[in-house]
């Protein structure tokens, strides 16, 4: 399993769930992605984005400000 | 068996391209959305940012669509691409800075683009003769259809009745019987259909969904057109526009000021690209200074920077000026008064 983060900070919605698009394009079934945002919106739109392609919402954390989700890609 | 078409809806995230979209979707064909992102769109930016607004649902329609369908949606970056149908709209402007038929056009020809690239049939818009003023108008369906490359391959499920047959048309890959004759701005038609589908809760029907069609933003956006003496911009820029109060008191350099702490916190972002201020001795807000200012522009900024805090009513304030480098001094100045700010400067 290969694990990468992605910045999405400052990024307000939908980039954040583009920058993500488009980074699973380049990953394998199984791998990981964690992205890091700003946009409180991410916490929605990504999870919604996932659950329409096909991946799966591992973990997301609420911190001061920044808001990280980790998925895992699928088929 | 047949072989199963495959379609490519444009989904804004209204009820229009949801509907146009189960339309076909119920004819047994294979739908998945698209959608465009502009860097004008509405969706959930300013909620985002404004900490007033944060009760509010910050969903994003178009994905919240594609859910609703169980529908893949591809949301594609065209920010760079759209700036010349924004800066040169060969069929012109709407009641302000809204290319729209120039929009509609540019993005069924992408759709097109991507329906080669992507071996699908066809492409599905939610367009309603009569429906808009500017683009959604019996004359401009063929202009749409033709100057989009998209020719015979566009079909409009809600109006398509009073169209000529499409290829999925002609060809059975739809029954034209089964699609609609809708016409007008009224949204009952709409509602209804979508009661029949089961739809109790969708976006506003023929609400704006992009910041070009709002007469404040699109002053903004004038404004800093011609303050740079030509139309470039970039992402940054437009989305500053969203973002605070903006006040231009010389031709030289506009103050953008947080309205609130969600504001200022969205600003601090940008410290690194222009000066900034805020106030030391009395709560108040992060102000940027877009522009070249000289040393006297910089003490009227940080008089006007005080008379948005807590302070404007004090003899004086302390105000922080940041240069982008992080270096800081402090000025000391009295707040300008109201009547001293000439309407004309808040754009």
């Amino acid at each position: 399993m290969h694990k990468e983060t992605l910045n999405a900070r400052r990024l307000l919605c939908p980039l954040p769930v583009i920058r993500t698009q488009d980074k699973v394009k380049q990953l394998k079934v199984g791998d990981q992605l964690e992205v890091i945002c700003t946009d409180p919106g991410v916490m929605q739109d990504i999870p919604a984005w996932c659950r329409i392609n096909g991946h799966k919402v591992l973990e997301t954390i609420s911190g001061d400000h920044e808001y990280i989700i980790i998925l895992e890609v699928g088929p | 068996m047949s072989k199963q078409r495959k379609a490519v809806a444009l989904i804004s995230g209204g009820l229009d391209s949801m509907l146009a979209a189960k339309i076909v979707m119920e004819q047994g064909v294979h739908v998945e959305g698209i959608n465009f992102f502009t860097g004008f769109c509405v969706e959930g930016h300013t909620h985002a940012i404004r900490e007033k607004d944060k009760a509010k649902p910050k969903r994003n329609n178009s994905l919240w669509v594609a859910e609703q369908l169980s529908i893949k949606l591809h949301i594609v970056d065209v920010i760079e691409e759209y700036k010349n149908v924004l800066i040169n709209p060969k069929h012109g402007y709407g009641a302000h800075m809204n290319p729209c038929l120039d929009c509609k056009i540019f993005m069924v020809n992408k759709a097109k683009q991507w329906i080669v690239e992507n071996n699908f049939d066809f492409i599905i818009t939610g367009e309603v003769i009569g429906q808009r003023p500017m683009s959604q108008r019996k004359g401009t369906m063929p202009i749409v259809a033709k100057q989009s490359g998209a020719d015979d391959l566009l079909l409009r499920p809600l109006c398509a009745k009073n169209l000529p047959p499409t290829l999925p048309e002609l060809e059975g890959w739809v029954d034209r019987e089964k699609l609609h004759d809708i016409t007008g701005r009224s949204r009952k038609p709409q509602m209804a259909m979508a009661a029949q589908f089961g739809f109790d809760d969708y976006a506003q029907p023929a609400g704006g969904c992009c910041f070009l069609t709002d007469k404040y933003y699109s002053a903004k956006l004038v404004d800093l057109w011609k303050s740079q003496g030509n139309k470039e911009y970039e992402l940054d820029d437009v989305m500053l526009l969203k973002v605070g109060r903006h006040i231009r008191p010389q031709a030289n350099f506009k103050l953008i000021v947080a309205r609130e702490e969600g504001e200022g916190r969205f600003l601090q972002g940008y410290k690194k690209d222009f000066i900034s201020m805020n106030s030391l001795s009395h709560t108040g807000p992060l102000v940027l200074i877009d522009g070249s200012a000289s040393a006297e522009d910089l003490y009227l900024a940080a008089r006007i920077t005080a008379r948005y805090g807590q302070g404007r009513d004090a003899e004086h304030v302390d105000i922080n000026v940041m240069n982008k480098d992080g270096s800081e001094r402090t000025i000391q100045v009295k707040p300008l008064k109201k009547e001293d700010m000439p309407k004309e400067w808040f754009i």
